[in-house]
């Protein structure tokens, strides 16, 4: 390579994403205020969304830039939420530090769980983590100390003088629970922005790239470098962490809990990959996008049961026959649009020689 | 003798699991597919039996029979004009769709039939027993494990002594060359989801004469299926079956030492093999 | 001589990558044709558009007079067109004797082709029918491939490298069957990096480089240097 005229430059940067950064971060600050002005069901509504959108986002990891395609994730949210009921219950804990609990419990979970799983390929693997959910499910369900199979409360006596509590109360003059409600509405707008940000840049780091290429061809990536089975437990236990934290925190603020509804299939897997297929596999935006969409379906068609969830799988299904990359996909292809571009792109000057590596491991995405 | 008796059990039992796990082991041979909706497809047959036995007075087996060209023709159809679309390199499309055909598929049921408990009334034999050797063994166990033997049997007939049974191993070793062979893919696939769904048919009989079903339990059948399969063997009939029969013997096993265990030991003997065998116990050489 | 398979300015290429710009090519009844060139040259990607595995425009590719570039694999072999791949590609779940069978799987007219003709040409497949197909050398896996190619009674066999890899007493003994396969009545046309073999079976030669046909014409009108030329391009 003799004198290559490197007069352009590599970016990841668009005009969309910086005004994107800019709205982003109004809307955190909109967020953040919110309960001086907002409903209670409102505040209860934005709960629900936020803690989907985490869900959604450490499942996308995991599929959509992992390609490992969990059916299990219920397993993370349900030993999450058991291991802050037992630090409260058991040890006299504060509920609030112990969502921090909930997400190591949930990494230790993982670990077992990544030894056994990685083992099985491909479409095996989705399988393998329901089964060993059901395992976690059924075992917890033996833990007679926090209820056995029936389930069990959060202790007055730790709701009631919960961190924070006492001065969001004095703040917003509302009773105790509803200040509860807004103290978990804060945790998850705070964990909803750590997750997005944290996933943006681990995705923009050289070890994210790896991720791309990983996901796109494992041979290939091999070739250039990239440990494609470490790649894989980062992956895979990032997500653990993130699910068990969203876990403990969902039922920080429901505060009563049953084995089959903390290890729900439904609930904390099917839903959110709908969330996730139906706003567009593999892009940031699409989670987001999609939780949107639920919460509206959900709202509007709840009434009906059964037809409801019968629409949401023809909704996805129809999604993944014909616009398998969602409605952000379809979207972002008319427009160009990407509010959190990750591909690295070359502006200004002409390719005369040289070789930009750093493009290579998402060749495929140009 | 309790034990020998729990332990006979287990492996008649274990023939159920067979029946769930052979159908999903067949497609997934040829096309590396797996129906996430295997196990909600076996309950929609139980419904369809039922709802035959219902109407018409037929007996249950007659009912099974009048449903296998149904069955076909379903799975012939879904296979042909959807999940043909989503086959590929990229696992992820064919999993997800297939998971929401299984959501679709048990609310429609729910909205259907409802969530109360059914059952398929089989008469006197239901609680039919013969004495063998001092043991008191259940007409109707036997009769399931019969039916897989034969299933199992049958299906090695038709892969190695049949035209259409090569032209499943040839598009299971390579679409693109069994494709210069005059084979047509997409047309064999669809064939071979026809006659999983028969077998699923089989399968349904039995499930719906042993016990209640309701539209729920789907994904728990799915899950039985796929540890036979996995302890078996991917690709491996025979080894469908042993590892149908490990599961059936750890549950009554484990249901002997506590009822809440029963599902529990199953899950567990299947994580041992995963720990121990890797590739299960008769893998296939060519993979 | 009317052609009885032939393309007209076919063109191919793998995503942004063209391999073949506007050939035209002609085989006739009871010809053999072969088609020599370097690697890269697109003879691969020739033959797979003509096997179906490549789709084109329906009219890009003739034969017997009708437009098949749109057809799919299965349905040109079922008009009678069959192909040896490329590196044989047999099953390995299949036995060699069940290889052979499948070759009949989509076109069953009869003719001379069956099993026991084709152990008659390799004899020494008979004594191997039960092995499974990949258990055999690569001189007599050749063997299975073309055998499997013929047993639909092709109007036309396509032989992709079929020297490839293999010793040169090996593929002298593949080469002798060549005349037996004429003699059926089956029109061939045989890709090959040999060009002596590949001279000493054809009528016509086609010499290919980058994506174009650059010379074709029987071998004994063809000199070594025209060919050459057309297989390394001119020299500077």
């Amino acid at each position: 390579m003799t004198n290559a005229k490197l007069d352009y430059s590599v970016q990841t940067r668009t005009r969309a994403s910086s005004i994107s950064a800019i709205v982003a971060l109004l809307l955190v600050l909109v967020a953040v205020a919110l309960p001086a002005f907002a409903s209670r069901s409102l505040i209860q509504d934005m709960f629900f969304i936020l803690t989907m959108l985490v869900l959604a986002q450490f499942w996308n990891l995991l599929a959509g830039y992992g390609g490992l395609v969990s059916v299990g994730q219920q397993a993370f949210v349900g030993i999450g939420a058991y291991a802050m009921f037992g630090v409260v219950i058991l040890m006299g804990f504060d509920p609030v530090p112990s969502i921090l609990i909930a997400g190591v419990a949930a990494l230790l979970l993982a670990i077992p769980t990544a030894f056994f799983a990685f083992r099985l390929q491909g479409a095996y693997f989705a399988i393998g983590t329901w089964v060993i959910a059901e395992v976690v499910r059924l075992l917890v369900a033996q833990w007679k100390a926090v209820g056995g199979g029936t389930g069990t409360s959060l202790p007055r006596s730790a709701t009631g003088d919960m961190w924070f509590t006492g001065a969001i109360e004095t703040l917003f003059g509302v009773r105790n629970a509803a200040a509860r409600d807004i103290l978990a509405y804060w945790l998850a707008v705070l964990l909803a922005v750590a997750t997005i940000a944290g996933i943006y840049w681990l995705l923009r780091t050289k070890r994210g790239l790896g991720l791309a290429a990983v996901r796109d061809n494992i041979e290939a990536a091999k070739s250039v470098g990239v440990d494609a089975v470490r790649m894989k437990w980062t992956v895979f236990l990032v997500s653990a962490f993130g699910t068990g934290l969203a876990g403990g925190l969902i039922y920080m603020q429901k505060a009563r809990i049953s084995p089959d509804a903390a290890f729900s299939l439904q609930d904390w897997t099917a839903y959110v990959i709908f969330i996730v297929v139906i706003g567009g596999i593999g892009t940031i935006e699409g989670p987001i996008l999609g939780v949107l969409v639920f919460f509206i379906l959900q709202s509007l068609l709840a009434d009906f049961g059964s037809w409801y969830l019968m629409a949401l799988g023809v909704i996805g299904i129809t999604i993944m026959l014909f616009a398998p990359r969602g409605l952000w996909g379809l979207f972002s292809d008319r427009t160009g649009i990407e509010l959190f571009p990750v591909r690295r792109r070359l502006t200004g000057g002409r390719l005369t020689g040289g070789h930009v590596t750093d493009t290579l491991p998402s060749s495929k995405e140009e | 003798m309790i034990w020998v008796d729990t332990i006979i059990q287990g492996i008649l039992l274990g023939g159920l699991y067979a029946l769930f796990a052979a159908g999903l082991s067949l497609v997934f041979g040829i096309m590396r597919l797996v129906n996430l909706a295997h196990g909600d497809l076996i309950v929609l047959g139980a419904y369809l039996i039922l709802l035959l036995v219902t109407l018409t007075g037929l007996s249950p087996f007659v009912a099974a029979a009048v449903a296998m060209p149904f069955m076909f023709a379903l799975g012939f159809g879904l296979q042909k004009f959807m999940l043909n679309r989503v086959l590929g390199d990229d696992i992820l499309p064919p999993l997800l769709v297939t998971f929401g055909l299984s959501v679709v598929l048990q609310n429609a049921l729910l909205e259907g039939f409802s969530a109360d408990s059914q059952r398929i009334q089989a008469g006197p034999l239901s609680t039919a027993s013969i004495q063998v050797a001092g043991l008191n063994l259940g007409v109707m166990p036997l009769m399931t494990f019969g039916s897989a033997l034969v299933v199992i049997i049958g299906l090695n007939q038709l892969f190695y002594r049949t035209s259409l049974g090569r032209a499943f191993r040839a598009t299971s070793d390579d679409p693109t060359t069994a494709s210069l062979m005059g084979i047509k893919p997409a047309g064999i696939f669809a064939k071979a989801t026809g006659i999983a769904m028969i077998i699923v048919t089989i399968a349904a009989l039995y499930l719906g004469m042993r016990s209640n079903f309701d539209p729920s339990i789907g994904p728990a059948r799915l899950i039985y299926a796929f540890e036979a399969v996995i302890i078996g063997g991917l690709g491996s009939l025979w080894g469908t079956l042993a590892g149908g029969v490990i599961i059936g013997v750890a549950q009554t096993v484990g249901a002997a030492i506590n009822p809440e265990w029963q599902i529990l030991a199953g899950h567990l003997a299947f994580l041992i093999v995963l720990l121990v065998r890797p590739r299960g116990l008769f893998p296939r050489a060519v993979d | 001589m009317t052609a009885l398979l032939e393309t007209r300015d076919l063109t191919a290429r793998y995503g942004d990558f063209q391999a073949l710009f506007g050939v035209d090519l002609t085989l006739g009844e009871g010809e053999t044709v072969a088609i020599i060139g370097a690697n890269g040259a697109g003879k691969t990607t020739l033959m797979r558009s003509l096997s179906g595995v490549l789709r084109n425009g329906p009219d890009s590719i003739r034969f017997d007079g009708r437009g098949i570039g749109d057809l799919p694999a299965d349905e040109v072999m079922a008009m009678g067109i069959a192909m040896v791949p490329e590196g044989r590609k047999l099953f390995p779940s299949l036995s060699v004797e069940e290889n052979l069978q499948i070759g009949a799987y989509g076109r069953n007219t009869g003719g001379y082709w069956s099993l026991d003709t084709v152990y008659d040409l390799f004899p020494v497949l008979k004594e191997r029918r039960s092995n499974p197909g990949t258990a055999l050398s690569g001189g007599q896996q050749q063997m299975v491939a073309i055998g499997r190619a013929l047993m639909s009674n092709p109007r036309v066999l396509l032989c992709d490298e079929i020297s490839l890899g293999l010793a040169p007493v090996i593929i002298k003994d593949i080469y002798k069957a060549v005349p037996k396969i004429r003699a059926s009545g089956a029109s061939m046309i045989v890709v090959e990096q040999d060009i002596g073999q590949a001279m000493a079976v054809a009528d016509r030669v086609y010499c290919m480089m980058e994506g174009r046909i650059t010379l074709s014409g029987s071998p004994d009108a063809l000199s070594r240097e025209a060919i050459h030329n057309a297989y390394f391009g001119a020299a500077a």
